[in-house]
């Protein structure tokens, strides 16, 4: 059976997706070592312990994100992330670094390690340069491949693959993006934060609401319209005659249709955005795509549209995973 | 503190392409030029049977020739691609994603683009010891991370001296979609805006530029004023964009400023005449956001 992976920004979280039928979780440390490095948001060390336990005990996997990219002259910070995910018994942990992939596989070769979105393995090659080097098990794909192009890279690896299924969506190659640091200073692969709402400023307009992160203004809304959070490669400009969503809409990715397609294409690990999100949508998404995960193994189709009203701004899209797309 | 031209990152026409490195090598100022296609396999037809010819005559001049290989490899054809680039020439080549490692054999010396995240001792001290000698930072990095790694002493550090950041990569293309196209079907659409299209913000505020599939900052970043400080921490090189601008005359410009006989407020007001329309960014050097301009 596929394995569904779920994120937990809380250890609420975390319990309530392993009750709604996560076979892994993923989450994070309390600091800048993570991709969602948000106030109020992931573990301390004890609660990653609790949560563990919590997990083991109902069957589940927690695999625990440091993939963030270390300070120069302060890898301390990382490297302890890395040794105490170990000492508490995380099924692996998600890395992204090549220097940290280096010290995980040197300090801990017991401790699985998969390789996270934001280092981009796009291509079998780039996936086997770090199988060899590091040892990695699974490699999470960036959202830039179509399923063939998956199916391609599956039939050249020998590690396995996850892919991100639903939730927000990245159009830019993970990890190799610094619009938010050009625009705040603060970035994903160096603060774990990309568009952070500690630079987003909203200003009514009349009967209008206008969105500016850092000092540019990215989003405007009329009276009534729904008014997503202004993600930047989500936010609208102009560039020639084109005027609008330049790099892409407030869409978010929904490829639950794709799930039998994705298996075939030999993928392993199906993977949902979302650990800055609440319980409550965590639990509709978990139990949600349990059920298609379920009904795929049974031979049953997928059942459709469910979540459409989870989705940002109520439309989704199944993003580079259908080639026109591009 | 030597000097390298960085790729074209834009789609320039094939006799502008060639014209252009004719001029690097008889005129230029720099100690090394990387060339070849970084963003996009697509234009790789337009300039390949330039490629020999640019890179003999620019070693001949005495430039030192770098062979640079796709940032974002997807495609098995793409694959093949970066394994042309190995064993297209016996000189050094730029890896610009871990795909080109896997077809470079242990030992073998080969620089770094600023693409491949390398943002601390642990990652270059594992690229050094797979035979690096040049790393060109991520833009991104400030002064101190900067200072940190090149104190490492491990490999070369080489640091973006000016032009548009390259900020972005993607899967779609941009250029293609503003203009009702698809990456498939994207009639080279690019080759229209060497240095980018600009991309405005809702108040008509210039922000990014872009260039098919990859995302440019609109301000061109320049390290002028972070010349000396620079030197001191050790950085061996700076790496010069090229823009649709006087690129010899850029060159100059650095290599007075590193030699100490132009003054760095100087050196800013004779750069920003020659690129007039693209604003001086050097926010990511200071530490703040990228965008911020240079106060003189």
């Amino acid at each position: 059976m596929l394995e569904l992976v779920c994120p937990a920004g809380t250890p609420a979280a975390l319990r309530t997706a392993v009750d709604a039928g996560a076979h892994a979780i993923y989450c994070g440390f309390a600091d800048e070592t993570n991709a969602r490095n948000f106030p109020g948001l992931n573990f301390s060390r004890d609660e990653l312990k609790s949560g563990i336990a919590h997990a083991q005990a109902r069957g589940a996997r927690v695999l625990v994100a440091i993939n963030t990219f270390p300070r120069a002259g302060e890898p301390g910070l990382w490297h302890r992330a890395i040794d105490d995910a170990a000492r508490l018994g995380a099924h692996a942990v998600i890395l992204a670094d090549i220097g940290l992939l280096a010290y995980a596989a040197e300090k801990h070769p017991a401790l699985r390690r998969h390789l996270s979105v934001q280092a981009a393995a796009s291509n079998a090659d780039a996936i086997n340069f770090y199988v060899h080097e590091f040892g990695v098990k699974r490699v999470v794909l960036p959202r830039v491949l179509s399923v063939e192009e998956i199916a391609t890279i599956n039939r050249d690896i020998s590690c396995e693959t996850e892919v991100f299924v639903f939730g927000g969506l990245c159009v830019m190659a993970e990890g190799r993006c610094s619009l938010s640091s050009y625009a705040t200073g603060k970035s994903p692969n160096m603060n774990g934060a990309c568009s952070p709402a500690s630079h987003v400023v909203y200003k009514q307009e009349g009967d209008g609401l206008a969105a500016r992160l850092g000092d540019f203004t990215i989003q405007r809304v009329g009276k009534g319209e729904a008014a997503p959070y202004p993600t930047l490669c989500k936010g609208c400009f102009s560039a020639g005659d084109y005027e609008g969503h330049v790099f892409e809409d407030p869409v978010s990715l929904d490829a639950a249709q794709l799930i039998p397609r994705l298996a075939e294409a030999g993928v392993t690990a199906l993977k949902i955005e979302g650990r800055q999100r609440s319980r409550a949508y965590t639990e509709a998404v978990v139990r949600a795509f349990r059920a298609a995960v379920d009904a795929h193994a049974r031979g049953l189709p997928i059942p459709a549209g469910v979540l459409q009203n989870l989705t940002e701004g109520q439309r989704s899209t199944a993003g580079a995973y259908k080639k026109s797309w591009r | 503190m030597k000097l390298t031209l960085g790729p074209l990152l834009g789609h320039w026409q094939p006799q502008a392409w060639a014209d252009f490195y004719a001029r690097v090598a008889d005129e230029a100022d720099v100690d090394r030029v990387v060339l070849g296609e970084v963003v996009c396999s697509k234009r790789l037809p337009f300039i390949a049977d330039l490629m020999a010819p640019a890179m003999e005559r620019l070693s001949r001049a005495g430039k030192q020739v770098v062979l640079a290989s796709l940032a974002l490899v997807t495609l098995p054809r793409e694959r093949a691609l970066c394994a042309d680039v190995a064993a297209a020439t016996e000189g050094l080549v730029e890896v610009n994603d871990p795909t080109l490692l896997h077809y470079l054999e242990r030992g073998r010396a080969f620089t770094v683009g600023p693409l491949v995240n390398v943002y601390n001792e642990g990652t270059l001290a594992y690229l050094a010891a797979r035979g690096a000698e040049t790393v060109c930072l991520p833009p991104e990095l400030p002064l101190a991370a900067i200072t940190a790694l090149a104190a490492a002493k491990v490999t070369d550090i080489e640091v973006w001296g000016f032009g548009r950041v390259p900020l972005a990569i993607s899967g779609r293309c941009y250029h293609a979609r503003v203009h009702g196209l698809h990456k498939d079907s994207c009639q080279f659409v690019c080759g229209e805006d060497p240095d980018g299209l600009p991309v405005e913000t809702l108040d008509h505020e210039s922000f990014l530029a872009v260039n098919g599939v990859q995302t440019l900052s609109f301000t061109a970043a320049c390290v002028l004023q972070e010349v000396d400080a620079l030197k001191q921490a050790g950085v061996a090189r700076l790496r010069l964009s090229p823009q649709q601008t006087d690129m010899v005359a850029v060159a100059k410009i650095f290599r007075e400023r590193i030699k100490g006989s132009l003054a760095a407020a100087a050196a800013v007001r004779q750069l920003q005449a020659l690129v007039p329309d693209m604003p001086l960014a050097n926010g990511f050097m200071v530490g703040r956001f990228g965008a911020e301009r240079i106060t003189v």
